[in-house]
């Protein structure tokens, strides 16, 4: 019962109080409660993923569990998991299709038969979950032909539910990987679900066609009468899924009919959303296959009118683009703007009519911009129109503003006119600020008709302005403000934060002192900038938002600036032969220069501001992660560990020299059995095979340092006496590796023996990089000609993959293309792709790129591919998985720091965690943080600690220990949201390994 | 599957299920609109229904309109089978069932429903072991409910 509860609506604070009792009742004897146990654990997925990561394997063993109940719960967390990431679970299509099979052949008990169909609702589970599988991905599609014709034949049953099975399998066949056989007969069955007489079917059909439709036309033409038929069905629904089947087959022949069909539902439909999503479609049908000009003015005007206020703004944005940018031929452009303008026109004789806002929107703006194309229409009739339409009650303000941009451009190109000058005396008194300061603008500008002339030029809609944002013309004042002593401007938010964390400081204990008197002394100087400078603001508000508005669709930013009360009486001086561009600038410079104008003032100051910030958190960003390192936590690698270093491998030289003596390989070879048998954790890892091979890596190299410090000795010098055969380089690095203490890779022996045996070709690390710490060189994919390696190198401010392509043939490889295919979670500065020029016989060449993470993750694939050219074009996939303690770097800060910038962030998570009997106290928690994820230790104080570390390039992440009673309080606090929760995450995993 | 309603031909809603947290407000409002939407359709039509972002399948068993609302990517007809299921259970548990049956005993009709489906997603489609739970949750409530009829007769005596 309480599962039951817990499954339902469920808060994410509290998943981390229960969800150990859960994962006990896993272990539960009956059936029913593991079975609900799964589901509450699919419940917890769905809410917090981040928060059940480390129970991934126990997922594993429901799914294998002997209740097919519990199975199927499990089941759902897998289609989850599989929708966000479908390459990590393809090796479980195997026994996806084994369960789906023994399903279908009915070996489940009787109980899950529904209708005397074996259990419908895990059999359909069972085929979204292969689709999500088999997309595009011919090799894991073929391990699913055989069952799905199987589950075909067998749903032949006329019921609804098999028809479920049914159209759940037609989809699956068409997603995944194509087979000709299957797709006949998928085929087959939708047109027994179109032609079915039963309603239901019948739109499921039509459903799936528009599903298949883009990958064979030629089904919906064997359908066409039927299709024909649902198009005047009374049923709505059917009607709308008839026409969302058009819209898929639209094309230059028949688009008119088409969206004749589409306005005709349009008009009788009430549904809101309906209206969106049809209006969309329709203006997307009519701008891409538009027969003529007429025909598009008449149906974007019946979209405008019926759609009313509901259109989504990207459409008339479009249109209006459409029409200033035009297509390549001029001429067209000038017809299809002179049929705009008349059908407008006509439009706007009916004096009554009332139209959407958007619409009268659009009228005004090509009215405004075009109307002078049309000859032999007076101006003036214009303006007596859109006078008429100011006056009515129902066009809201923002459409006035519109209108009001309208006359100004048309008073611009007429000499004089009565209309204007009742239009201005009439909005000159407006209640409205906005249409005074516009009646206003429009009066100065008639006084002058050469500067109006200048200013709006005829059809210069989509000539681009450059308008300088961040106002640099204005840094030299600022430079002088600054030396008089005037205070640096702070933006809201922070000024904001400061004065919060001042109240807060006071009780937040440990981090108070000096950072109370830091905070108050800067807090005071904040304050004094806002009073001063926020007069001003009011008007230039309302004109900055208008000006927003016309910058998304009519790109006239630099006109809108000219306009403002002190932007173009400054501009008389400068008008003459000067360029527009240029002269937005420096007009506005002037003008700001001469009145002081306080508004641009502070934009000028937030924007130098945040640019000082910025600058300052990459240089902070640069200068503290190689300082990092307190105790043997060492990213550039310490004098110390150095000299160790040198110690430790000059003993390993000795003890190689004694060996060498004897037949050295053999007795290696001899050697690396025992090793590995004493470390079953190893083996059981790689049986399971659940774990990429570079975790497996980390996972026994802990496991060497930590319990078998004995064993680490002489293991170490045996490889590396193996190494040393093969390459000087190779020793250095290894020894060099296992005495810096950081994250020690040791690859299993026999896949080293293997490597050297076989290729003669090792990669090394240039000098420069040797120094770094970096990981072991595996190989990544391998041809004929080619192959790959990697080597990881954790530099301070990213993580440097290099990748190294071996050439084994004997001749040279010309024009060897590496491409990183575009991850989403990972960033490659600089291209994502690499040419060597040419690659000599029998060497090795290496490409570095720098990523960094992008979005969080505890890991990710990030997969790319080689081109080379040998006898014939050749292509080689590879993938490399990062995880996040890859871009871990220590953050370097004292404790006043951490506790102003504690304060600053908001995202935090709490989480106690058991502490293993091996560390108990305080100091081992924290150094086994410290060693395995790169934690810069801040400070301790009693039973508290304070960690730091920051995800590159910049993101901080502060941790707060507290131990009680054998348990560690973690707290974690960021300014991104997830990266606490997959610190979490590790922290749990590393505290349970050690 | 986002929610589950019950609701009569007049209008009433007889039962509702939230998968999803949602505001009250938000509730009432999409719960009314689509009363409206679902009640104006004739019985002819087909029983899904593209409304807003979500599918909605609907089956009317005499005078109460069962109604899911489902995303996008799932299965309609399987959802109906839902449906059509819930009322065989409904059906063999009151023997029959009526309307009448579902408001007087709402709270029954809440465990089956839960015991059926879970966090929106179906849970045991065995008609069999579903009614095997909730008659072993009957008889803890009655075993509950004896001893304190007892002991009340005690205070009372």
């Amino acid at each position: 019962m309480a599962l039951t509860i817990v499954s339902q609506i469920f808060p994410r604070e509290m998943i981390p109080a229960v969800l150990p009792l859960i994962e006990d009742k896993l272990q539960h004897s009956k059936e029913i409660i593991r079975r609900k146990a799964v589901q509450a654990l699919y419940k917890f997925y769905l809410i917090a993923p981040n928060q059940v990561q480390h129970i991934h394997d126990k997922f594993r063993k429901a799914l294998c569990d002997r209740d097919a109940g519990v199975m199927a719960a499990s089941l759902h967390i897998y289609l989850q998991m599989i929708k966000e990431s479908s390459s990590g679970y393809k090796d479980l299509t195997g026994s996806f299709v084994a369960i789906l099979k023994q399903v279908v052949g009915g070996k489940l008990p009787i109980d899950f038969n529904y209708h005397s169909v074996p259990a419908p609702w895990l059999q359909i589970q069972l085929l979204r979950i292969l689709r999500l599988l088999g997309k595009d991905d011919p090799r894991t599609s073929e391990l699913m032909y055989e069952v799905l014709d199987e589950s075909l034949r067998r749903a032949e049953i006329n019921h609804n539910i098999t028809y479920a099975i049914l159209s759940e399998c037609v989809q699956t066949i068409y997603t995944i990987y194509p087979n000709s056989e299957l797709l006949e007969k998928a085929a087959k069955c939708i047109g027994k679900f179109v032609l079915s007489p039963k309603i239901n079917l019948k739109y499921l059909g039509l459903k799936a066609l528009t599903y298949v439709i883009h990958q064979d036309p030629n089904l919906a033409l064997q359908h066409q009468m039927t299709i024909i038929e649902c198009l005047d069905h009374p049923d709505p629904i059917v009607k709308r899924e008839t026409l969302e089947l058009l819209y898929r087959i639209t094309n230059g022949q028949n688009v008119i009919v088409i969206v004749q069909k589409m306005l005709d539902y349009l008009k009788e439909s009430k549904e809101e959303y309906a209206i969106i999503n049809l209006v969309g479609k329709i203006a997307e049908l009519a701008e891409k296959y538009a027969p003529n000009n007429e025909w598009f003015i008449q149906t974007m005007n019946a979209v405008f009118s019926v759609g009313g206020d509901l259109v989504h703004t990207d459409i008339p944005n479009n249109f209006l683009r459409l029409l200033a940018e035009g297509f390549d031929d001029g001429k067209e452009d000038d017809k299809l703007r002179v049929y705009a303008v008349k059908s407008y026109l006509a439009l706007l004789e009916e004096d009554d009519a009332l139209y959407p806002q958007k619409f009268l929107q659009v009228m005004s703006w090509v009215l405004g911009e075009y109307s002078s194309l049309v000859t032999d229409v007076d101006p003036e009739v214009i303006l007596t129109k859109l006078h008429s339409l100011l006056r009515k009650t129902f066009v809201t303000s923002e459409t006035k503003v519109w209108i009001m941009a309208t006359v100004t451009k048309i008073a611009s190109r007429t000499s004089c006119s009565k209309a204007v000058d009742e239009i201005i005396q009439e909005f000159s008194n407006s209640l409205d600020t906005c249409m005074r300061q516009y009646a206003f603008e429009l009066k100065n500008l008639c006084k002058d008709k050469e500067l109006m002339k200048n200013l709006l030029p005829f059809d210069a809609s989509c000539s681009d302005m450059v308008v300088d944002a961040s106002l640099s013309f204005l840094d030299g004042f600022v430079a002088e403000g600054l030396g008089r002593g005037a205070a640096p401007y702070k933006p809201h938010h922070q000024r904001q934060e400061e004065k919060l964390s001042q109240e807060k400081a006071l009780n937040f204990e440990p981090y108070r002192l000096s950072f109370a008197s830091s905070v108050s002394s800067s807090g005071i100087t904040g304050r004094q900038s806002p009073t001063g400078l926020s007069v001003g603001s009011d008007t230039s508000v309302n004109s900055a938002e208008t000006g927003h508005k016309e910058t998304s669709t009519l790109k006239l930013e630099g006109v809108r600036k000219l306009w403002g009360k002190e932007g173009y009486l400054p501009k008389k001086e400068s008008k003459e032969g000067k360029e527009k561009e240029p002269q937005t600038a420096s007009c506005s410079t002037l003008s700001t220069g001469q009145v002081g104008d306080p508004p641009a003032l502070r934009f000028d100051q937030v924007a130098s501001i945040s640019e000082e910030d910025k600058e300052k958190q990459q240089l902070a960003s640069t200068l503290f992660i190689g300082l990092g390192s307190n105790a043997g936590v060492s990213l550039m690698g310490k004098a110390e560990t150095a000299t160790q270093k040198f110690k430790r491998r000059s003993k390993i030289n000795e003890i190689q020299h004694s060996e060498e003596v004897s037949d050295f390989r053999n007795s290696a070879a001899a050697d690396f059995g025992p090793l590995l048998d004493t470390r079953p954790i190893n083996m059981e890892d790689s049986e399971g095979s659940l774990h990429t091979r570079l975790r497996k890596a980390s996972l026994s190299s802990s496991d060497i340092v930590e319990d078998n410090l004995a064993f680490e000795m002489p293991q170490s010098l045996r490889k590396s006496g193996l190494e040393e055969r093969l390459s000087e380089n190779r020793l250095s690095q290894s020894s060099l590796f296992a005495d810096s203490n950081i994250e020690i890779f040791q690859p299993s022996p026999s896949a080293q023996c293997e490597s050297a045996s076989k290729t003669p070709l090792i990669p090394s690390l240039p000098e420069e990089l040797e120094e770094l710490t970096h990981s072991e060189i595996v190989q990544l994919c391998q041809s004929d000609a080619l192959a790959l390696y990697l080597c990881k190198v954790w530099t301070d401010d990213s993580l440097l993959l290099t990748v190294f392509v071996s050439n084994k043939t004997t001749a040279v490889l010309n024009a060897v293309n590496l491409v990183f295919e575009e991850a989403e979670h990972f960033q490659i500065l600089e291209s994502p792709s690499y040419q060597f020029p040419a690659i000599e016989a029998e060497s090795v060449e290496r490409c570095q790129k720098y990523v960094w993470m992008d979005k969080i993750c505890t890991q990710g694939v990030l997969s790319g591919s080689v081109n080379y050219q040998l006898e014939m074009e050749t292509r080689l996939d590879f993938s490399v998985t990062l995880s996040l303690m890859d871009f871990i770097r220590p953050m370097q800060m004292t404790t006043e720091d951490f506790g102003k910038l504690w304060l600053s962030l908001s995202n935090d998570v709490k989480q106690n965690i058991k502490m293993s009997s091996s560390q108990d106290t305080l100091s081992a928690a924290l150094n086994t943080l410290q060693q395995k994820l790169k934690l810069h230790i801040v400070d301790v104080i009693g039973n508290e600690g304070i960690l730091a570390c920051q995800l590159l390039p910049s993101v901080p992440c502060l941790l707060h220990c507290r131990t009680h009673s054998r348990m560690l309080a973690l707290w974690f606090r960021s300014p991104c949201s997830a990266l606490p929760d997959s610190l979490l995450y590790q922290c749990q995993k590393v505290m349970e390994e050690s | 599957m986002r929610f589950m309603l019950l609701f009569s031909r007049q209008g009433k809603l007889r039962l509702q299920k939230w998968f999803l947290a949602t505001a009250d407000r938000d509730k009432k409002k999409l719960v009314r609109e689509l009363m409206q939407v679902v009640l104006a359709r004739k019985p002819k039509m087909c029983s899904f229904l593209e409304w807003r972002d979500l599918k909605v399948v609907y089956k009317r068993y005499a005078s109460l309109y069962f109604c899911c609302a489902i995303e996008g990517q799932d299965n309609e007809l399987i959802t109906l089978e839902l449906i059509h299921r819930y009322v065989e259970l409904l059906d063999k548990y009151f023997g029959s069932v009526c309307e009448l049956d579902i408001i007087f005993n709402f709270e029954k009709a809440y465990f089956i429903l839960d015991e059926f489906v879970m966090g929106g997603e179906i849970q045991d489609t065995s008609k069999k072991s579903v009614l095997k739970a909730i008659e072993q949750a009957d008889l803890l409530q009655e075993e509950d409910e004896s001893p304190r009829s007892v002991l009340e007769e005690m205070g009372l005596a």
